[in-house]
């Protein structure tokens, strides 16, 4: 739990023994070394009762990327998700060890101000969830929470992000109206302008697209590329077609571990362990 | 396909058969309520021929040998000492079912579960005599006098507080069961927005189950009004329009238990009651009726 193994790690390639053949097929593709990462996760594990969800994980986020993670069912990818913004809060059966940093300070630190870490991260989760109130409020609330309460401001904001996520048109006539009345795929992209109006750095989708239609996931889908502009995406999806086309990076996990991460090229062209490529295999 | 059209038939004519008995069932407990409704109507017809409706309900002078039929004190009475125990037993039941569900850990709920089952299955009667042997004394001796006040215990006060903790079971029962049923998801993406966990109660959990609750509220309320032994036993039973919780009350259901079958001899007494119970029907309806609209109102938002 100490501190003390932030920096050293920064410049560290991931995963030990993969690292070295990584970097020397493919010298040009390790992301997460090019910059410093936003988030570095090390030495973390959960555990619920006897069982370990998540064994020794570590690894480092990309800035300004989109980072897929993969992996068969029951692997542990939606409890890390839910770690990186401490809704594993929400279930006292977890056991967390090990450190998550974000700019350098640990989100599991006791000090640690819960409203803040969730502010810098936007959660999409596999189905949407609008708040039971108006396609305008839905939007405010983040606002609200943020002590936002100038009329102008909030209404602003509102417009903008509800054309960033291409939703403006199709709802500026029912603002007011029920979130609820909107189709899935409207639904899910209000959640998404919902987490983009409180400015997180971090956007965390969780199969976001696993409920939505198809061309609706192809909505989701871009309007994630051109996030990456300006925000880091973390997306867990079991299409592997999607993961080739949104991934800059990817990380397999299975059983809590990490086996792999690379490139797309890498972890899809060259898969080296066998799980990797059972998985690819039984896949699409 | 002659085979098969046998092996088709019989199946198609038992599920006729079956809607049938379903459209039945159903169409028979829609009527139900006009079935009751119609038959206090003729039976308080006698009364209602004689005296006027408007003065039966305003007039507060109940005395059957004299010919006087008033139901203000008894409509007043039913009236008072549900909202008394409305007011008593709402907001304790409101933020248990908050905390049971939101905070507390498991063993206690698991505990309170046993507990609402036990309290629900207890008769009425027992409430009454508790009430009788504990809260009766406790407000004649104590509280009134602490108060400055005097009163023989009998009383609408005691009458509110032994109905709020009959309603209790069935409020928080179900309160708990709207808070269970709002979606762990709903309240994860209301946290990730950086709300704290009580702002996600009150924003988010408290409006998702707005109707839930409200549907919770006024069973209890149903509850309050027809109940009838254990608040006959503790509430004094006297005519006349209750000025403070200290003083006795006589809600409709008490007057028609306790006087039902005695006094028949006295002209329109049985029509009377049949009236009162009339009346009770009447609130209860027009009170539901409230609720579904806006439970309607709500939903259609
Ligand atoms: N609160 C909890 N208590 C106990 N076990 C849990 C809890 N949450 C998750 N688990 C267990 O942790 C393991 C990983 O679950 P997780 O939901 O993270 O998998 P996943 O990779 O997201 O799977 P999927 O692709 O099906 O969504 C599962 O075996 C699950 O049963
Ligand atoms: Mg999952």
């Amino acid at each position: 739990m100490s501190n003390s193994s932030t920096i050293i790690d920064q410049v560290q390639q991931v995963n030990g023994g993969e690292a070295g053949a990584t970097s020397g097929a493919f010298p040009n593709t390790s992301v997460q070394t090019s910059d410093s990462p936003i988030l570095q996760i090390r030495d973390f594990n959960v555990q619920a009762g006897d069982t370990r969800i998540l064994k020794d994980i570590h690894l480092d986020i990309p800035k300004g990327k989109i980072t897929v993670l993969l992996g068969p069912s029951g692997c542990g990818k939606t409890t890390l998700l839910k770690c990186l913004n401490r809704l594993s809060d929400l279930h006292p059966s977890l056991k967390v060890k090990g450190q998550i940093l974000i700019d350098g300070e640990d989100i599991f630190h006791p000090t640690q101000d819960l409203t803040t870490i969730r502010q810098k991260m936007g959660l999409l989760s596999q189905r949407p969830f609008p708040l039971p109130m108006s396609i305008y409020k839905n939007i405010a609330y983040g606002l609200k929470i943020k002590g936002i309460r100038d009329k102008k401001v909030v209404k602003e904001k509102v417009e903008k992000h509800l054309r960033d996520v291409g939703l403006w048109e199709e709802v500026k006539d029912r603002l007011h109206g029920p979130a609820a009345r909107l189709s899935i795929g409207q639904q899910q992209r209000l959640c998404l302008a919902r987490g983009l109006a409180v400015g997180p750095e971090i956007i965390l989708a969780d199969e976001p697209t696993s409920a939505l239609d198809p061309i609706s996931s192809r909505k989701i889908e871009e309007e994630f590329l051109r996030l990456k502009e300006d925000y880091t995406l973390i997306v867990v999806t079991h299409i592997l077609r999607q993961a080739k086309r949104l991934a800059d990076h990817i990380v397999f996990m299975y059983f809590g571990e990490i086996i792999e991460q690379g490139t797309p090229d890498e972890i899809f062209n060259h898969p080296k362990s066998d799980i990797l490529k059972q998985y690819l295999q039984s896949g699409h | 396909m002659a085979a098969l059209q046998r092996l088709i038939l019989p199946a198609k004519l038992t599920d006729r058969l079956s809607t049938g008995w379903l459209n039945f069932a159903v169409l028979f407990l829609i009527l139900l309520p006009l079935v009751i409704g119609a038959g206090l109507v003729i039976k308080s017809l006698p009364l209602l021929e004689q005296a006027s409706i408007g003065t039966m309900l305003h007039s507060a002078e109940f005395s059957p040998q004299q010919g006087h039929f008033g139901f203000y004190a008894f409509i007043m009475g039913s009236v008072w000492v549900t909202l008394l125990s409305f007011v008593l037993s709402a907001p304790v039941c409101l933020l248990a079912a908050i905390y049971l569900t939101e905070y507390s850990p498991q063993w206690l709920t698991q505990s309170m579960y046993f507990v609402i089952d036990v309290l629900a299955g207890i008769p009425s009667v027992v409430y009454g005599v508790w009430g009788v042997l504990v809260i009766v004394p406790l407000l004649a001796d104590y509280v009134a006098p602490a108060l400055g006040l005097t009163t023989t215990g009998y009383c609408l006060l005691s009458g509110g507080i032994v109905l709020a903790i009959m309603a209790v079971p069935y409020m928080l029962n179900m309160l708990m069961e709207v808070f269970r049923s709002v979606p762990i998801e709903l309240k994860e993406a209301s946290l990730s927005l950086g709300a704290t966990y009580w702002e996600t109660i009150k924003w988010v959990v408290l409006k998702k189950g707005l109707t839930g609750i409200i549907a919770a509220l006024s069973l209890g309320i149903s509850k309050a009004l027809g109940e009838t032994i254990a608040v006959l036993m503790v509430v004094g039973n006297v005519a006349k329009v209750p000025k403070s919780v200290f003083d006795a009350a006589y809600p409709l259901p008490a007057l028609i238990a306790n006087n039902y079958g005695d006094m028949m001899s006295v002209p329109l007494y049985d029509s009377a009651l049949m009236f009162a119970a009339l009346l009770l029907f009447v609130i209860i309806l027009v009170f539901n009726s409230i609720t579904s609209f806006f439970l309607y109102r709500i939903k259609e938002q």
